[in-house]
């Protein structure tokens, strides 16, 4: 059974961009772990350290609507995998950012507005933490001593690519 | 029901549909370039694929930072030159015959209607300005696109825009297209295809066609998709001369691509032109669009004309329609990178190099350049730059550096006085 989780990095903006998650100068560096310092570099939001504990210890990223959005570079999601983060939550995504989670077997799930506020008031918890469980398309939020466990929508293609560990050994079996 | 263009080169294109809703297309045309393809290189060579599907249907240039200006660069370029050479590529452009990828391609007359195109690069929604299917894509649905010829697709619902009026002096395609993601906001197309229809639309050049598609990303779109017409012909003949009895053999051919009239939309949404006036935008994000009227007092650094965006000919003509016989501020730089070789050089026959030159412009080599602030005209902490290119999101340009995006009109006038300003009272 496929899981993701861990302790969540709460940033609350709607419109968050590829170039705020790792900004195009780094884009010369050949191998996805050279990106790892540069995580979220010139994401400026109050609070919001990238180099500080909450960012080190992420496993999950929670965000609001049209997260990823601008350019196609896949080093965004590499800058997470290598920084340990593997799945992203957000209201919704840019495609390009979206399906380059998925093709690298990682998850990015998308909650309605309503849930999502429910995820947010974790925010202000220490241990604030995700569960996701893939094939049963649960999240389960734990923090400041409350759980809840939300379902969410994934398409089959999506979820056979996070099992299948991504879209290059599939692809290649198949086509 | 009748069917959208982006429906009807799925139909023609589909292998299967593996799970509902996911479409896996054969892909006619796979474009790289120097900064998203060698990962995907050296991933295949790791898995022990490093093979290519059709090396004719590839085509590859070194266009994000050329000259290299240090060991990662040069290494990105010679990672992408030794995987041209060694699979026979034979469209790769070095030094010399290199140029902004989305200004080049069209050029070569690579791009028809009809065609499924991606590239690793998000603005490759420009090409559908030939009535193609073109979507950016990441490194890993590029090297399988190398692979196997193929990527997979969620359906796309369509928006289809219907553009009328005559476009006021002053305003352009891009002024058409700020004004458009201003209405709808940067995730007002995600996952939907922007198809444009319209008298507008049917005035408007190839290159201005090129310019509307290319922003379509900026809403979030996954692809633009112009009407292929006589327009799309005409620039396309040199290349297709053999292939058709005739023009209008080409155009009927083409055609067939058009959407039917019964076609069912996501959305349609209808814009005015008519009183449309120069755009800028005023924030970090491409959707925060004012009148260039409404910014007064908006003083900048640099004016950059170039990119995919904005930087071939008929800009270049424009901006130096308004520059020509005057001096830009001497509280401002200004840098031109026309966009091909081709360009470049068309622009110095035609005498608009040297209109540039003595209004104080520096003129640099075909590339991305100041676009991304990964190579040459990076701002410094503070700057603000007036700039042609597609996006403003914060330290685009580098790091604590504001990008204002507006027509090559716009840019030109701003360089004149030094802040934005209206490009109508030198035209």
């Amino acid at each position: 059974m496929k899981t993701f989780g861990g302790p969540a990095l709460f940033l609350d903006r709607s419109d968050i961009n590829t170039d705020e998650i790792i900004p195009a100068k780094y884009l010369t560096e050949i191998t996805k772990e050279d990106l790892k310092p540069y995580i979220l570099e010139d994401l400026k939001l109050p609070g919001f350290d990238p180099k500080g504990p909450k960012t080190q210890s992420a496993r999950v990223v929670v965000s609001r609507a049209n997260f990823g959005c601008g350019s196609s570079r896949e080093h965004a999601p590499w800058v997470f995998e290598v920084n340990s983060i593997t799945a992203v939550i957000a209201e919704s995504f840019a495609r390009i950012f979206r399906q380059n989670m998925f093709n690298c077997g990682m998850a990015a799930i998308e909650f309605p507005k309503a849930d999502l506020d429910l995820i947010f008031s974790h925010a202000g918890d220490d241990d604030a933490a995700m569960n996701i469980d893939i094939e049963a398309q649960s999240l389960t939020v734990s923090g400041g001593g409350k759980q809840k466990t939300f379902g969410f929508d994934l398409s089959p293609f999506d979820k056979a690519l996070v099992l299948a560990g991504g879209w290059v050994d599939y692809a290649d079996k198949k086509y | 029901m009748g069917k959208t263009t982006a429906e009807k080169i799925f139909e023609a294109h589909l292998v299967e549909e593996p799970f509902p809703g996911t479409k896996v297309l054969k892909m006619d045309v796979i474009l790289c370039h120097e900064i998203t393809t060698p990962i995907a290189i050296d991933d295949l060579i790791r898995r022990g694929k490093d093979r290519v599907f059709d090396p004719s249907r590839i085509k590859a240039v070194i266009d994000h930072v050329t000259p290299s200006k240090d060991t990662k660069t040069a290494t990105q370029a010679k990672i992408l030159r030794d995987w041209a050479r060694r699979h026979g590529i034979k469209d790769f452009f070095d030094i010399g015959a290199n140029g902004v990828c989305h200004a080049l391609f069209p050029e070569k007359g690579f791009i028809r209607p009809g065609n499924t195109v991606i590239m690793g690069d998000s603005h490759t929604c420009t090409h559908g300005a030939f009535g193609a299917f073109a979507a950016g894509v990441g490194t890993t649905d590029l090297e399988v696109g190398i692979l196997k010829g193929v990527c997979a697709f969620r359906q796309p619902k369509t928006i289809r825009f219907n553009v009328t009026g005559a476009l006021p002096k002053g305003v352009y395609a891009k002024d058409v297209i700020l004004h458009i993601i201003g209405k709808i906001g940067v995730n007002g197309a995600t996952d939907r295809v922007m198809e444009f229809h319209g008298e507008t639309i049917s005035a408007m050049t190839m290159e201005s066609r090129m310019t509307l598609c290319n922003m379509a990303i900026e809403a979030g779109g996954t692809s633009g998709i112009c009407q292929p017409d006589m327009t799309t012909v005409d620039f396309l003949w040199p290349f297709i001369q053999g292939e058709f009895a005739s023009k209008e053999a080409a155009l009927a051919e083409y055609s067939k691509w058009a959407a039917d009239p019964d076609a069912d939309y996501d959305q349609v949404i209808d814009i005015d032109v008519t009183a449309l006036q120069p755009i800028s935008t005023f924030g970090y994000k491409p959707d925060q669009v004012k009148f260039v009227a409404d910014l007064p007092d908006t003083p900048v650094d640099q004016i950059y004309l170039g990119s995919c965006t904005n930087g071939r000919l008929e800009d270049l003509r424009i901006a130096a329609g308004v520059l020509k016989g005057k001096r830009i501020s001497p509280s401002v730089r200004g840098i031109l990178s026309p966009a091909t070789p081709k360009i470049y050089k068309e622009a110095l026959h035609e005498g608009l190099i040297d209109i540039f030159m003595e209004a104080g412009f520096c003129i640099t080599n075909p590339t991305c350049g100041a676009c991304l602030g990964m190579s040459n005209g990076v701002l410094a902490e503070g700057e603000v730059c007036a700039s042609t290119t597609n996006r403003n999101f914060m330290g685009r340009m580098g790091k604590g550096g504001m990008v204002h995006l507006m027509s090559p009109a716009t840019a030109a006038a701003s360089a004149i006085e030094g802040k934005i300003a209206d490009p109508r009272k030198y035209l």
